[in-house]
């Protein structure tokens, strides 16, 4: 046996591969990460979008689903559930969105606000 | 009935070949290793080690990619009667990531030996690993963008992982030559 204190070499297509690797992993940290802070909330109610809102504004909305009201707010460029008829409050628990491409979903009140940036990065919101 | 036939009537003898004790050995191993990395806590659900991986490495080099395959899925299967998740969502999620790893160290193994040792197949079967498991999970478990913040901490998980894991599975093949 080969003394443990020796460390195998990467050949050089392992070095091609730990490159690539790590220029994937900067990629998706670099696309998924971005800081951005959000400009504009779309609302979704069912298939349909409410409203898309500027975020530089103070307002409370009610919208209405087939559970009863959602209550969302607008405050300082955050939006957030405040109360929802929802049983799980999965929605109300995720607090302040701020950045572009968070997305905050009420399932069984089909009500749905999604951050939108100065452009828009991902398009997976579908039900 | 003759005499020769009765003498193995009351049991079922299940003839087992020298291929299958190896099997059994080397997926017993695994599932040690699957089980004691269980007990590690991890900071976040889905990153772990994977240490079971680096048995899959040295039997795909040592020996071939149909006993590479037995005991990365004998493990999966046996881990998870083990564990108590059998059929629940995490052992889906672990049999996704096998079976995806599997497919891709099959083309892995095509590759050169001269250009490309374990520890490329190792990175490229994490990457496929965790891209499975993201599949299940977008697919499946959670079917929205929600998850989209945690796939640069997975991808970077499985790079680190996967290239210590290949670093081990490397030095434990030349080690033993």
């Amino acid at each position: 046996m080969s003394s443990w204190k020796t460390c195998p070499k990467p050949l050089p297509g392992d070095w091609i591969v730990i490159s690539a690797g790590l220029l994937l992993v900067a990629m998706l940290f670099l696309t998924l990460w971005h800081g951005e802070h959000a400009a504009k909330l779309r609302i979704r109610q069912g298939n349909s979008i409410y409203a898309t809102l500027s975020l530089d504004q103070e307002r409370t909305l009610d919208i209405r689903g087939p559970l009863g009201n959602t209550r969302i707010v607008i405050h300082q460029g955050q939006v957030r559930f405040v109360s929802s008829p929802c049983r799980n409050q999965y929605c109300v628990h995720q607090g302040w969105l701020s950045r572009a491409g968070q997305v905050a979903i009420c399932l069984p009140n089909q009500v749905s606000l999604e951050l939108l940036g100065a452009r828009k990065n991902y398009d997976s919101l579908n039900y | 009935m003759t005499r020769s036939t009765t003498k193995a009537r009351n049991t079922v003898e299940i003839r087992t070949t020298a291929d299958d004790h190896r099997i059994a050995k080397l997926a017993a191993l695994a599932i040690g290793l699957h089980l004691a990395e269980a007990i590690i806590p991890s900071p976040l659900p889905g990153v772990k080690p994977g240490i079971a991986n680096i048995v899959t490495l040295y039997v795909l080099y040592r020996f071939d990619f149909a006993t590479a395959a037995w005991v990365s899925l004998l493990r999966v299967f046996a881990s998870s009667l083990l564990m108590g998740n059998f059929l629940s969502p995490t052992f889906v999620l672990s049999l996704a990531g096998a079976v995806i790893s599997l497919f891709t160290l099959a083309f892995g193994a095509k590759l050169s030996k001269r250009w490309f040792s374990p520890i490329s197949l190792s990175i490229l079967a994490a990457f496929a690993h965790i891209a499975g498991q993201l599949l299940v999970v977008r697919l499946w478990l959670i079917p929205h963008a929600g998850i989209a913040y945690l796939i640069p901490v997975f991808t970077a998980a499985a790079l680190i992982f996967g290239l210590v894991n290949g670093l081990i599975a490397a030095k434990l093949l030349a080690a033993n030559r």
